[in-house]
Parts: C-alpha cells; structure tokens; sequence
C-alpha cells in the first residue's frame, strides 16, 4: 500500500512534467499540424540557461543564492526559450508552410540535433550538478514519502495550467489562437493575423517547456545537453495518447504516461517473478500507447473526426 | 561531353560505380568501408521509400526491421546461441555456421512477418499517430535487444554479439582477399561488389513496382485515401503490403550490415539511425528513386568526408572545438539548409499529368 501511494506521488510528478511539456506539442500541432521534435531542446535549453543564471548569482550575489538565483533563472530561461522557440519557427518552420508535410518535420530534427550540439559546445558535454534552493528534508504523506521539490512541481504545474486555461479561454489571444487552429483561412478573413498568432503559441509552448526543464533539473539534480531527449519523447508520447491537439488531452495523457511509468516500474518485476525488471518500464508506456490506440485511434480525448474529405 | 546521349552516360555512370573501389583501395580500406556503409544505407533507404515515399506512411521506427534482420543472422551464424544452450552443441559439432543465403532470406521472411505484425494495429491511426506508434515499436526492439541478456542469455545485451561468421560465396569467405589476374581485391571491395548487386537488385525491384498496379495503388492511397478505397483499392491490404514489403529490405540490409561488421550490439539501432533514413528519404526526395539513392549517398557518405573538413576547422578554433560536434552541427545545418532550399527533397519526381 505504501509503496502504491509513493508511486502514484512520484507517476504525479512525472506526469505533470510531461504535461507541461506535451502541451507544447500538442498547441503547436493543433495549429500548424506539425511535430515539433525541437520542442525537449528547448526544455534542455531552458534547464542550462538556468543553471548558468543560477552560477552567475552563486559567483558574484553569494547572499541571494540560490534562492534568487533560482527565480532570476526561471524567468531569463522563459524569455531567452521563447524567443528561441519564435526564431526556430520562423527561420525553420515557416518557410516550409506550404511545402509536403514532411519537410518541416525534418528541418526539425535538423534544428534538433543543431540545439543539442550548439549546447554541448558551449555548456561543455559534462554532467553539472544543478543546485536545489528548496529544502531536501522530505515530508510523510499517508506512509509515503514527498520531498518539496515534488510538491513544487505539482504547484507550479497547477498555477500554469489554470494561467494557461485562462489565456486559451478568456482572452482576446486565446480566442485567436483557438480560430486559428480551427480554420486558418477563415481566421485571417476575421481580421486575425495567424503569423502572430502561431509565434504566440511557440512563445507559451517555449515558457512551459523551459519551466518544465528546470523543475526536470531540480527535481533529478542535474542538467546536461541530452537531457531533452527522454522527457521530449515521452511527452510527445502523452500528446498522441491524449489525442494529439486537444489541450486537456495532453493534460490527461501526461498524468496517465506518469503514473503508467512509475506504478509500472515498480510493480513489474515482483509480478513477473524478476524476469521483467524495471528496465521494461519504457517499452510498458509504449505498449500502453499502441493498445489504446487500437481501441481509440484518435487518442483519450481526441475528437472523432471523420476522414478527410 | 555535352553531347553524350542519356545512355552514354548511364554507361559512364556504371564503369564509375564498377571501377570505384579499386580506386578507392589504394587510399585505404576505411574509404572502401564508407562506401560498402552508405550501400547499406541506399538499401535502407529504398526500403523505407516503399513505405514513406510510395505510399506515403510515415514511419520512425524503420531500424527496428534493420535489428531484426542484424540479429537474426548474428544469431544464425556466430557461437553466441551454442554458448547459451549447451545441449545444442550436440546438434552442431562444428559450431553454428548456417550459411548466409539461407539466413538472409529467414531474415527477410521475419523481418516482413514483423511490418505486417507492426502494420496492423495502425492501419486506423493517421500520419502522426503512426509517427508515435512506429517510433514506439522501434524502441520495444531496442529495449528487448538490450535486455534479453536474462533471464536467458539471448542477445548479449548491451555487449553485442561478436564472431559472426563472414559471408562466403562458393566456399569462398569474404573476408578474406583474392586476386583476381594479379588485381588484389580486399574484403572490403568484395563486400561492395555483394551489396552492389543486392541495392541494384532493390532498386530493379522498387522500379518495378512504382509502376505496376501495386506502386500505382500505393500513389493513389498516399494522395487521397478515401478516394483510393473508392476507387475499389483494399487499402488495409496494400497498406500491410507496404509496410511488409519495407521491412523486408531493411531485414536483408540487416543481415548484411552483421556478416559485414562481425559485431552488432543494440547501439547501432537507435532511434537516430530510424530518424537519420527517414531525412534520407525525404531529403533525397521522397517516392522517388534516384532522389532517394542521392539522399542516401549523401547523409551517409557527408558525415565521413566531413571529418576531413572538421579537422582543419578545429584547428582554427585553437582545438577548443571537437572534430566530431563540428561534424554533427554541420550535418544538421545541411539538413535543415537542404529542406529550406528544396521543400520537395533534392531531387524529387516531375510531376506529370494534370493537377490541381
């Protein structure tokens, strides 16, 4: 029963850090119809960016590290990742709008593999250990263990989604943003200009990812140039399982991918006898994947959307 | 030279490709082995482009089929299984050696029995959908292959399997030179003749069917699917038929890759090398044949010529720069250059006939 509840805590935390990842997927997709594979470099980048802040802070400000390092960070990480993620759009993505789908989609594993080399070379290909403002004393919840760090992540991941929630459905972006994915067309003729609307959506993608990427940081203690990678595939993985383009369904697909991962992980082996360690635990979430697939092929809360005409 | 006709130079083009690695052998067999490694990715290639380029399905996870088929013939031809089972040894005294055009096609059949088991939960799914789920399954047979090291010893996990026998033709291996009218002809120039013929066989193959009713079938499903189904076309088969028929090439690009390296070990099929054929295909252009066989040469051949470029690069930046990340960064900026110049790949097919 412990163990249940501590991995159903740690399914949380993971979850909601794919969550905020797969958001940005799944916005961009519902937009522009493209897989953006450069989306976990920008969490990567957002983790480094950071890291060096929170360096900076510990060199020279040593009485308001790490605490403001850490904050100074967060909010220099979403900047300097916004505006990347609007720059990779419209220098890579952009151009090819109206090219074969698949073109785009390989300039992005392009800019992909740019980002990382670019962040190797300047941040050293070292592992660095990324300091933890917050308290490591762990708290006792129903017999499990939490430790501020997760219950961070789950606050923050709570306040982005609700601001997210409030910009989608309240406000005169939102609105554009939710034509826009509807219909392009017909959005411009509504006097929306869809450029702007679509570089909006990469700048919030881009913050939410970068946040991700350092709440990634603190939460596993260290940061690296290939960090983006793992948490980049399995949030993809939680957008197309929540049905690729519905906001909510990223949501729903994080959590499920989380708790799928670490209740998973934990349990397949005393069940399978030790012949299925937790190294299964990756192809587990696929297996999830491709069976609910096969019943709903247009994922948890994807609409049913009839066939193209 | 301007005034060859079109079959002059296709006979140019064949004396060059003929002559090549005996050019190449003086300059050292590592030049021969960049070669006979882009024939296998050509091979590769041509197989996906049955899949992404005619029938227009997108697949990640193209490396799983090219594992099965190294594995298999590792698996076939080398001490790694008589080592786990003992009781075999009594069965085969001499050790496991099965000769390779038996294993090739196993590992054809297999790796084909694979795409269509990978084809058929997907046949609902649209283009991204069958992104992920291809992608999925490619990285399940990476997991396995990693992991069958227990509880019983399969695929050497993570350390590979070494000693895989070489190819060897009328009792002749590969491995070993031969002299043909005093004209030394290495391994490595052998092996290239092999996949030679095997990636012309291919592209004979794949030329035959763009045009016949299956390539025409395939076109028609890419373009338009529910106007090919009206058109009477059992997508569900020729979709499975697709995906299969691709699989098929990348399992005997698989076993050759094993017999030609004597080790594989799970590295070598990650999700990189599946994402690396796919911009091969569509950089190159994809569903068509040439543009794809160009993609190919290049994305394979760029990176180990790049080496010769990134060296005296390093060395401007005073060393502080590593040959292979400058490599790396200048390969992405060609793919992502490359796209933004040509959308439709390199050099894709002339549209024909009336379109809208």
């Amino acid at each position: 029963m412990d163990t249940l509840v501590q991995q159903i805590i740690n399914g949380l935390v993971l979850g909601s850090l794919y969550a905020l990842v797969a958001l940005g997927y799944t916005m961009v997709y519902g937009i522009i119809n493209l897989i953006n594979f450069a989306h976990g470099e920008v969490l990567m980048v957002g983790a480094m960016i950071c890291w060096s802040v929170m360096g900076l802070f510990s060199d020279h400000l040593p009485a308001l590290a790490p605490g403001w390092g850490l904050a100074v960070g967060l909010i220099v990480a979403a900047l300097v990742c916004a505006a990347l993620n609007v720059g990779i759009e419209k220098l890579a993505y952009r151009p090819l709008r109206n090219a074969p789908k698949l073109a785009p989609l390989i300039t992005a594993i392009g800019v992909s593999i740019l980002l990382q080399t670019l962040a190797m070379i300047i941040f050293k290909p070292d592992y660095k250990s990324f300091p933890n403002p917050l308290p490591t004393e762990p708290m006792a919840v129903m017999g499990a263990v939490i430790s501020p760090t997760q219950v961070m992540i789950l606050i923050t991941t709570a306040c982005l989604l609700l601001i997210l929630m409030l910009i989608i459905h309240q406000t005169r972006l939102g609105r554009a943003m939710r034509a826009t994915s509807e219909n392009e067309q017909m959005a411009s003729l509504m006097g929306i200009r869809p450029d702007r609307v679509i570089s909006a959506t990469f700048a919030i993608g881009a913050v939410l990812a970068s946040v991700a990427g350092v709440m990634w940081a603190a939460n596993f203690g260290t940061v690296h140039h290939s960090m983006g990678f793992l948490p980049g595939l399995k949030a993809f993985t939680a957008a197309v399982l929540g049905g690729i383009g519905n906001l909510p369904g990223a949501v729903v697909g994080g959590l499920c991918l989380g708790l799928i991962e670490s209740i998973g992980s934990g349990y397949l082996g005393p069940l399978s006898g030790g012949i299925l360690g937790s190294q299964y635990s990756d192809i587990f979430a696929f297996l999830v994947l491709i069976g609910m697939l096969t019943l709903r092929p247009s994922g948890l809360l994807g609409e049913r959307i009839a066939q193209r005409a | 030279m301007k005034n060859l006709k079109p079959h002059a130079w296709v006979a140019l083009l064949a004396l060059a490709v003929l002559v090549l690695p005996i050019l190449l052998q003086p300059l050292g067999n590592a030049w021969v082995r960049i070669v006979d490694m882009a024939l296998i990715y050509v091979l590769l290639a041509l197989g996906l482009n049955i899949v992404v380029g005619f029938a227009g399905l997108l697949d990640l996870g193209y490396v799983a089929f090219f594992a099965i088929g190294a594995y298999v013939y590792a698996l076939l031809a080398s001490p790694q299984l008589l080592e786990s089972w003992g009781w075999l040894v009594q069965y085969f005294p001499q050790g496991l050696h099965t000769p390779w055009w038996v294993v090739v096609p196993i590992s054809a059949i297999l790796a084909g029995i694979f795409g269509a088991v990978l084809g058929a939960p997907t046949l609902k799914l649209r283009g991204d959908y069958l992104a992920i789920v291809t992608l999925g399954f490619g990285e399940i047979i990476r997991v396995f292959m990693n992991n069958l090291d227990q509880p019983v010893n399969i695929t050497n996990g993570p350390k590979g399997i070494g000693g895989i026998d070489p190819i060897q033709i009328a009792g002749h291996s590969l491995a070993k030179k031969i002299d043909v009218f005093g004209l030394e002809l290495r391994s490595v120039t052998l092996y290239y003749y092999l996949f030679l013929i095997t990636v012309i066989l291919a592209f004979v193959i794949c030329h035959r069917l763009e045009h016949s009713r299956i390539g025409r079938a395939w076109m028609a499903i890419r373009e338009d699917e529910v106007a090919a189904q009206a058109m009477g076309i059992n997508t569900r088969n020729l979709k499975l038929l697709a995906f299969s028929l691709g699989a098929t090439f990348g399992g005997v690009a698989g076993s050759f890759f094993a017999a030609f390296q004597q080790f594989i070990s799970p590295e070598s099929f990650g999700l990189m090398e599946s994402v690396m054929v796919v911009a091969m295909v569509v950089l190159g252009g994809a569903g068509h044949l040439p543009g794809v066989i160009v993609g190919a040469l290049l994305l394979s051949i760029l990176p180990e010529a790049l080496r010769y470029v990134a060296t005296p690069l390093q060395d401007l930046s005073g060393g502080r720069i590593d040959a292979a990340i400058l490599r790396q960064l200048l390969i992405a900026l060609t793919m992502v250059l490359a796209m933004l110049w040509r959308p439709q790949g390199l050099w894709p097919k002339r549209k024909t006939g009336v379109r809208t």
